[in-house]
């Protein structure tokens, strides 16, 4: 290309668009921007305005989450759990809860079961409260639907805060039980906070579900097919709104959830709006599981008498617990040699793997698609970079 | 009809934005440093020591720097020395006491696993979060005589936990002096039935020999400082 073109004065317009036509343009994107959830940084090669190439970056956020597993205690990596994801420290901390009592064979009593159903249902609403107001966030509907979002989070994190202490850093689980008993007056808050809750999805869905412009912008866009989903190991919503029934707590019937009554809500097409048709019917459904689960709370005793908190050390073996949270299938893989750490500490993160299949999502899309494609995968970076 | 659900949306707007003036329940704005926001009893950031007596606090700390939450702590936020000399507890009992007691709380995370573990119910989780300070390292680094808050000040912010805490510690307490007491017993009741039998090969009275099983066993306490996870 001839400098001189872009002299002023000396430009001619056509001369230009011969000159760059048939270039592809390099952007990055991110890491510091907020359209990426964090810090994430997405390299997309553009062909005019769309996308022919996309490279994700991540990493900016690693902590060595894994390998700090492997130096501490068992206990010692509960409250790191929290800080994986973020927004779901329940579920995180369930799962992980979970992958020690199978190590160290460790039953947990009913109760517990119960408060950590209704905890983890707890957490699924929050997670896809929070993450339909960012994928609206993202499409544009600047603040009004994130607010609204963030007003019925927060009541969730009351909740969080009264019982175990802190908002986002609950480190509430324990192996053979839960840290806390929860109170009459918790359960009743719950209750209350459940009752309202329906309420608030209708108008969340009056707002957004039939509004022509979302349905506008996002109907038909980063369309995921079954297939792709399938082989990329993609789970949770994402997998769903392809139309998979896949759902750990129907599939794996862990803790008490073969007791409730609920479904599993399916997508069609796969693109964007299906994933956050998904998310709202299963808070739908998270509603339905809580309500039940309310209803049935047992009592008794909230830890395993015998579950042993210091001199913890399992004996050799290995194990993995999964569970379904609320971004698709959280697994902790641990190796024990009857030692007070792990010998080997894994996480599989929902939302990295989900991630995966984002360049397949985004081929042929449009930059401005780009980022609320991402925005539908709902990831979040401490997870992804661990 | 094209469109009505744009209108729909707007509809809940309005009424959100009209509520938001009319219904107290949605004033949700605490004017911060005016009006300071109600915690709730759960509610934990750093840890601090618990001392029973608030004229002497570096005198009655529970802690006997027995070094287990150091150990535990997971992000190695807690440094203990031990002293070398012995004081006497709030039972009397001589016991060792951390001569040095840090936390740096830029690096703990307010996780409570030193809560937890703590077998001697000495460390607990305070409530003050307005811990701004113009430097990055020596005013977070808290030592023994920042970190020591009298029992009294636990019972203020944890009032549930502390009064369960109290009743388990005084449990405690007294079954260590019946189980002290019973042993004083069965011992004199040993030496007088050995002064006796030097004196005279006669029978054993009746009373200390029933006695004495449940002397050298003790009585069964509610929770056994061994149980615990006592360090001797």
């Amino acid at each position: 290309m001839n400098p001189e073109l872009l002299t002023p004065g000396g430009a001619n317009v056509r001369a230009v668009h011969d000159a760059f036509h048939g270039d592809l343009l390099e952007v990055s994107m991110g890491p510091h921007h907020p359209s990426t959830h964090g810090v994430f940084r997405m390299i997309v090669t553009l062909d005019g305005e769309r996308i022919v190439k996309l490279k994700p970056v991540f990493g900016y956020l690693h902590r060595n989450h894994e390998k700090l597993g492997e130096t501490v205690s068992y206990l010692g990596s509960m409250p790191y759990t929290d800080r994986l994801d973020y927004l779901s420290a329940m579920t995180n901390n369930w799962a992980y809860a979970i992958a020690v009592e199978k190590l160290a064979g460790q039953p947990v009593p009913e109760r517990a079961e119960y408060v950590r159903v209704i905890l983890a249902e707890l957490t699924r609403l929050l997670n896809h409260t929070c993450l339909a107001g960012f994928l609206m966030q993202d499409c544009g509907c600047s603040g009004t639907p994130l607010m609204y979002a963030f007003r019925e989070r927060e009541k969730i994190l009351d909740l969080f805060e009264s019982l175990s202490g802190s908002r986002m850093m609950c480190n509430y689980q324990r192996f053979g039980g839960c840290r806390v008993d929860p109170t009459p007056a918790w359960v009743d808050a719950t209750r209350t906070l459940v009752g309202n809750y329906g309420a608030f999805l209708d108008e969340f869905e009056a707002l957004l579900t039939g509004n022509e412009i979302i349905m506008a912008r996002t109907q038909g866009v980063g369309v995921l097919s079954a297939a792709l989903a399938i082989n990329a190991g993609v789970t949770g919503p994402m997998l769903r709104a392809t139309g998979v029934a896949s759902d750990l707590r129907k599939s794996d019937a862990y803790g008490v959830y073969p007791r409730f009554q609920f479904r599993v809500p399916l997508g069609a097409h796969g693109d964007v709006y299906d994933r956050y048709m998904v998310r709202v019917l299963e808070m739908r459904e998270s509603i339905r599981i809580l309500e039940q689960a309310l209803a049935g709370l047992p009592g008794g005793p909230i830890m395993d008498p015998k579950a042993k908190l210091r001199g913890f050390r399992p004996k050799a073996g290995e194990a993995y617990g999964r569970i379904e949270g609320p971004k698709g299938e959280i697994g902790f893989y641990l190796v024990s040699d009857g030692g007070p750490n792990p010998l080997r500490y894994r996480v599989r993160p929902p939302s990295f793997i989900n991630l995966t299949v984002l360049e397949d999502m985004c081929l042929g899309q449009t930059v401005a698609d780009a980022v609320i494609i991402l925005g539908s995968v709902d990831i979040v970076l401490g997870e992804v970079d661990r | 009809m094209l469109g009505s659900g744009l209108l729909q949306g707007l509809a809940v707007t309005a009424k959100n934005f009209v509520g938001s003036f009319h219904d107290p329940a949605r004033y949700t704005t605490v004017e911060y440093p005016e009006v300071k926001p109600a915690l709730p009893e759960a509610y934990r950031n750093f840890p601090f020591l618990v001392s029973e007596n608030a004229t002497d606090p570096m005198g009655t700390l529970r802690c006997v720097a027995c070094q287990i939450c150091e150990k535990e702590c997971p992000p190695q936020c807690i440094y203990i020395e031990k002293s070398k000399d012995k004081k006497p507890d709030a039972a009397g009992k001589p016991q060792i006491y951390p001569a040095i007691f840090a936390i740096d709380t830029s690096v703990c995370m307010s996780c409570q696993i030193c809560v937890e573990v703590c077998p001697f119910d000495a460390i607990k989780m305070d409530q003050v979060f307005e811990i701004a300070t113009t430097t990055r390292f020596e005013a977070l680094l808290l030592n023994r005589e920042q970190l020591a808050k009298p029992n009294s000040y636990y019972h203020g912010i944890h009032p549930t936990e502390a009064a369960e805490v109290d009743a388990r510690l005084a449990a405690d307490r007294k079954a260590a002096e019946e189980k002290a007491q019973a042993a004083a017993a069965a011992k004199a009741a040993a030496a007088a039935a050995a002064a006796a039998k030097a004196a005279s090969p006669a029978p054993k009275a009746p009373d200390e020999s029933r006695r004495s099983p449940q002397g050298e066993g003790g009585p069964p306490t509610p929770k056994p400082q061994s149980e615990r996870g006592a360090v001797s």
